[in-house]
């Protein structure tokens, strides 16, 4: 596949309720290849979950031109070329584990047998194979984030897109959480555009970060994160990885964001 | 059912008390000349122990069978009105919610009418629908149950656009980024997220459609039924109060045990930690 997964172009989006308007996103040009880890990084009201949803045809943009997996959004979700993630894990609490993950398969009417091998082979994927007979009450956050991811991948779907996925976790479980998102980041080679808000979890997570200041939302700077891969519980403690965080901090700190 | 027993006895407890207290003083309050408010004789306010004991009893002078079997016999009949009623009523109900949740100018044009149909008084159509049903040549009960349904339906129409309403925007996010359809959509999220929601109002539909019934059933003209009984009972009153209690009492546990009914059939189709208190 040729061409780049996500491309915005002049990307705008105007809010509009009782006569009063909100300019949320403006002038947004922005490339994601293929395999590549991107996040989008910015305070709240930066539009950075509008993009997102904006790039998975949840949301129309005012202005520009968006194209997915070469094709336009809404092409894109109808293929199912993207997986979603939420910040809440957003699961059905009348299905157990398994029967979350084969949602999306019931959906595109995948049949019985091949739908029970996947979901299973999913729940192998983020290592909660024997709590598939559990309902998502009985899961801690974390773990019910990752059946949320499970359920993202369950279709195979190029591109994942997480919207501060880790955001309701404790410190330790998102730090656990990044690790677990790396390997299958390792094994699966998605390409991921990922929102947070957290500057040390963006720059451990991606190959680059795109900084977005407010008012209204625009990318300020891209900053490469060009560390070695893969990324492990050590890479924290790189000096690299410093230097890092404190450009991009320095970024956000030049756009008022910080 | 500790405290349900506790509070059975605190009402048995009073009710005798205040007996005893109005035959101590004559009838009046402790002190005063000041009358009770309502007489402690037992033309008004039959014994506990006469309203069981009338249970036992030929229910008709010279009458081969005892009152209990008597209301028990009608309050089955008026039971299996009453499901029919509610069924319907709950069909009608959920349906109603359905179409309310797909279409915003159905639930516009509707929903005022849904409502004022519930400030009706039941008594003043009950007697146009059993003339109706009549004319139609369907048979009685079918009056009586259309009226159970008529007071059933509401409380699911309204529980059920609720029930349906009630997933998180991200879950319908969710539905949309899987392109599903809006069947999909309906099923496999706002149906089972509704289920909780559906339950409770069928509980209320479920005490609605005895009363319901009942009131049905006074102009019904069937031989059968309770709303039969407390007309009988209500017109002979001087001559044995305690019945029209025991009648009274016999409407009351058939409403409780349907009631009980509906939750026990929740029990088993909801989990717990989905159930919505009650």
């Amino acid at each position: 596949m040729s061409g780049p997964m996500v491309s915005l172009r002049g990307v705008g989006k105007t809010f509009s309720a009782g006569g009063a308007s909100t300019e949320a996103l403006t002038g947004i040009d922005l490339e994601v290849q293929a395999g590549e880890f991107v996040s989008l990084l910015g305070p709240s009201g930066c539009g950075k979950s509008t993009l997102l949803r904006i790039i998975g045809d949840l949301l129309a943009p005012t202005t520009g031109t968006v194209k997915v997996n070469g094709k336009s959004p809404a092409q894109a979700r109808n293929h199912r070329d993207y997986g979603m993630v939420f910040q809440q894990a957003t699961l059905l609490d009348w299905r157990k584990v398994l029967g979350n993950v084969e949602l999306p398969l019931e959906i595109t009417e995948v049949p019985a047998a091949e739908k029970d091998r996947r979901a299973r082979a999913m729940l192998d994927l983020v290592e909660l194979a024997e709590f598939s007979d559990h309902y998502p009450w009985q899961l801690s956050g974390g773990m019910q984030q990752r059946v949320a991811i499970a359920r993202a991948l369950v279709l195979e779907p190029q591109l994942l897109l997480m919207d501060e996925p880790f955001g309701a976790l404790d410190e330790m479980t998102r730090e656990r959480m990044q690790m677990e998102l790396m390997r299958i980041w390792e094994q699966t080679r998605k390409t991921v555009v990922f929102v947070t808000h957290s500057i040390p979890e963006a720059v451990f997570l991606s190959t680059r970060v795109v900084v977005m200041s407010p008012r209204p939302g625009s990318i300020a700077g891209i900053v490469e994160i060009d560390l070695p891969q893969p990324r492990q519980f050590e890479t924290r403690e790189l000096p690299a990885f410093f230097a890092k965080l404190v450009e991009v901090r320095e970024t956000l700190r030049r756009v008022g964001g910080e | 059912m500790a405290g349900f027993l506790a509070l059975l006895a605190g009402i048995i407890l009073l009710w005798e008390g205040y007996k005893l207290l109005g035959s101590v003083t004559g009838g009046t309050l402790p002190f005063t000349s000041t009358r009770l408010p309502i007489r402690p004789d037992d033309k008004s306010m039959p014994h506990v122990s006469q309203i069981i004991g009338t249970l036992f009893e030929p229910a008709r002078r010279g009458g081969e069978e005892v009152l209990a079997v008597l209301l028990l016999r009608s309050a089955w009949f008026t039971f299996r009105e009453a499901l029919a009623g509610f069924a319907a009523g709950s069909v009608i109900g959920f349906g109603l919610g359905l179409l309310f949740v797909r279409s915003s100018l159905a639930e516009r044009g509707l929903m005022p009418w849904v409502v004022a149909s519930q400030t009706v008084p039941l008594l003043a159509i009950a007697p146009m629908v059993v003339l109706w049903v009549g004319q139609a040549r369907l048979p009685i009960w079918v009056a009586v149950a259309a009226i159970a349904a008529y007071l059933s339906f509401f409380p699911v129409t309204i529980n059920a656009v609720r029930g349906l309403r009630s997933p998180a925007p991200t879950a319908t996010e969710l539905f949309r980024s899987l392109a599903a359809s809006p069947t999909q959509e309906m099923r496999k999220l706002r149906i089972p997220a509704a289920w909780p929601y559906v339950f409770t109002a069928l509980k209320i539909a479920a005490a609605a459609s005895v009363v319901g019934t009942i009131v049905g059933e006074l102009p019904s003209g069937l031989p059968d039924g309770l709303g039969r009984q407390i007309l009988t009972f209500a017109y002979y009153y001087i001559s044995g109060p305690e019945k029209l209690y025991a009648a009274v009492l016999f409407s009351a546990l058939l409403g409780v045990v349907f009631v009980a009914g509906v939750a026990l059939v929740e029990r088993l189709v909801i989990p717990r930690a989905r159930r919505v208190p009650a």
